[in-house]
């Protein structure tokens, strides 16, 4: 099959080091993080694109983009990652459109969640799950 | 499921469109043992568009055994459904004899029995005589490659492609999309496509670096005064599932928005007819099928199912067409006012005893042997029992596969990809070089001999089953599970990522796998770059060899649950 002894061990290690960050005190990250964008805010679904790929060629550089026609700025969000703040981008009054693309490392399979803060303070989201995979044997 | 009569009260339910099939007609003269050429192609013309895809031969130039699998489940809200059928179920579900032409083409049941009656099957001269009997009939016809052309046999590896490429350009085809082909690497591929005479197509390839277009997404076709599109998918995850290194400057994906985007543009282009030549697998193409609006007909392939009749989704018709060479697709459209109306299918099995060869390509593929007919042709052993491959979890071929790696690279446990390529030999059959190499030939064929810790291989085996039983088929990559020799496990298929695999033990002691604890591994067709080990073709020539008379009955290591 599809692995080296070299990616083998360097899969082991990641998913060591993932694991080194138990799962609540994960959340309580993305939580926070979230929350200081929003300010605590709740955030709504639609008018937002999230673009994604379902399975990541490589999860060290994942191409992400972000469409929220009318927003004010856009967060990004990797949610499984030990940091889960990628990025926030701000747009200006004189912004041609609202969308941002951009490439982003993923630690393992996870969501990745863009935030978008709309022109009257509101705010509106979306997720896509990334799966990250050793891949092979596709026939 | 949807028998013929239901699915025409489907279709007229649904729209306006109107459909038959053709395939039950073929299927009850042959059991009468009246089956002739010209019933094999007996169509009445309909409609003003005519569609010939031919997917999947991986380079079978030759006519093969190729059984179809006993065990090809279904997941989430496709389970049970067309392609997730197999035996007795699919007979039944198509009203099909059993012990028919149509039983032993398209089922695994009495395949040895049956293979004696009805005789190899393909062979890319007969296809060629089929594709000119449609062409007589209908000169306007559109003949569409699904990719998986180039690649899967020895003449194809040692010739990087050009047989196949000779022999389909003989055929005629006006268009094709990819997935083994990236295999060749890119500078061979785009050397290749430089010189074809018709267009290579990839709505979803992109530049890597820049994240745009790479390939022509679409062509458009003037037939009759219709203007039909034909937009290329390539594999999705060519790259996750083969070796990126071979083509680093390429990215895929399925990029649905991508998709509706190039519908909308060909739309808007003001064509009559939007198809889509896939190469999804069919799950991913049944699943784009409901997302995407405007697509009139997807001729889907990669997970390499045959289905006597049209799968309806929407006003979308999915038609796949087999692999290796064993079927060709003829569909007739009736293409009124940019609007499909209604369609006549048949999927034609390639019965090679029954349907002339075509002089033309029998001379070009006698051609591009020659180099190579004495390798090619060299007895290497005999087998006394059924070797055949396709099936989500094993077959006798990959068992013996993994019997050779073990042997021969003296390793607890044996890797071998769950591929679906790779035909068939009957019991008492010659094992030659070349039946060696159809089931191996690729650009990768590296047997490497490596250690593994126990929660490696649990990793692996996760890994690889979620790329076949998640539920949401956009996850899928379309293979079947990875084949181990000496190891037995437990599935459950219903279960999350992590959690689908047990009971991992060594085969020979019943001694539980330890997470902690190393084993020597030994595989092949790693995606790693720097793969050390002989090819694979080596190692199973000598251990078939050593054996002199191969016998091998299924292995029984894979308990599943929840099929």
């Amino acid at each position: 099959m599809h692995i080296t002894r070299r990616n083998a061990m360097a899969l082991g290690l990641g998913g060591i080091a993932a694991a080194a960050l138990p799962a609540r005190l994960w959340a309580a990250k993305l939580d926070d993080a979230v929350a200081a964008y929003t300010g605590g805010a709740t955030a709504g679904e639609g008018g937002l694109t999230l673009t994604a790929p379902e399975i990541a060629e490589n999860g060290n550089t994942v191409p992400i983009a972000v469409s929220a026609p009318g927003a004010v700025s856009i967060a990004l969000f990797a949610t499984g990652n030990p940091e889960p703040g990628v990025a926030t981008f701000t747009f200006g009054p004189a912004a041609g459109s609202q969308s941002v693309a951009t490439r982003i490392r993923l630690a393992k399979t996870q969501d990745v969640l863009a935030v978008a803060k709309m022109a009257d303070g509101s705010f509106v989201q979306a997720t896509s799950t990334v799966k990250v995979t050793i891949g092979g044997c596709g026939g | 499921m949807i028998s013929r009569r239901e699915f025409l009260q489907a279709g007229m339910a649904a729209s306006a469109i109107v459909g038959a099939s053709g395939f039950g007609n073929w299927s009850r003269l042959a059991a009468q043992q009246s089956l002739s050429q010209d019933q094999l192609l007996a169509f009445e013309d309909f409609g003003n568009v005519t569609l010939i895809h031919v997917t999947d031969i991986h380079a079978q130039l030759k006519p093969i055994w190729f059984r179809e699998p006993s065990v090809n489940i279904g997941v989430g809200p496709v389970r049970g459904l067309p392609p997730h059928l197999t035996g007795a179920d699919f007979l039944k579900a198509f009203d099909i004899a059993p012990g028919s032409a149509g039983a032993y083409a398209l089922t695994y049941e009495d395949f040895v029995a049956l293979g004696q009656t009805y005789g190899r099957m393909g062979g890319l001269d007969r296809v060629a005589t089929v594709v000119k009997a449609i062409r007589a009939a209908r000169p306007q016809a559109i003949l569409l490659d699904g990719g998986d052309t180039w690649h899967g046999s020895m003449t194809t590896l040692r010739t990087q492609g050009q047989d196949m490429v000779e022999a389909m350009n003989l055929l005629g085809v006006e268009a094709m999309t990819s997935h083994w082909e990236w295999t060749l690497g890119s500078e061979r591929v785009q050397e290749i496509v430089s010189g074809l005479p018709f267009p290579f197509l990839g709505a979803n390839i992109f530049d890597a670096e820049w994240d745009e277009p790479a390939f022509d997404a679409y062509t458009i076709f003037e037939r009759n005064g219709t203007r039909i599109a034909v937009i290329g998918q390539a594999f999705p995850y060519t790259p996750i599932a083969n070796p990126n290194w071979m083509f680093p400057e390429y990215a895929f994906g399925i990029r649905q928005e991508r998709m509706q985007e190039v519908v909308d543009e060909a739309r808007g282009e003001g064509v009559d007819l939007v198809v889509c030549l896939s190469h999804n697998g069919f799950d991913v193409d049944r699943k784009m099928a409901g997302n995407v609006r405007g697509i009139d007909v997807i001729l889907t392939g990669h997970t390499h199912d045959a289905i006597p009749e049209p799968v309806l989704v929407g006003e979308t018709i999915l038609i796949a067409s087999g692999s290796n060479g064993k079927f060709v697709s003829r569909v007739d459209l009736d293409v009124r006012d940019g609007r499909m109306m209604g369609f006549r299918h048949k999927l034609i099995p390639i019965f090679s005893d029954v349907i002339a060869p075509d002089a033309e390509m029998a001379g070009l593929i006698d051609t591009q042997r020659a180099p190579f007919e004495a390798e090619l042709g060299e007895q290497i052993g005999t087998t006394e029992s059924l070797l055949y491959r396709r099936g989500n979890f094993n077959g006798t071929w990959d068992d013996l596969i993994c019997d050779a790696i073990r042997a021969e690279r003296d390793a607890q446990i044996a890797m071998s990809p769950g591929v679906r390529w790779g035909p068939t030999l009957m019991p008492g059959d010659p094992i030659t070089r070349e039946d060696i190499f159809n089931v191996t030939a690729m650009t990768y064929g590296e047997c490497y001999r490596s250690e593994m810790t126990g929660e490696q291989l649990k990793l692996i085996m996760e890994d690889v089953a979620d790329n076949i039983f998640n539920t949401d088929p956009y996850y899928q990559q379309g293979g079947d599970m990875v084949r181990v020799g000496g190891m037995s496990y437990r599935i459950d298929i219903t279960q999350e990522i992590g959690s689908r695999i047990d009971e991992m033990t060594l085969t020979e002691t019943g001694e539980a796998i330890d997470p902690a604890k190393s084993y020597v591994v030994a595989g092949w067709a790693s995606v790693n770059e720097g793969t050390e080990g002989p090819q694979i073709w080596d190692v199973i020539e000598a251990h078939v060899k050593a054996l002199g008379t191969v016998t091998r009955a299924p292995a029984e290591t894979v308990t599943v649950i929840g099929a």
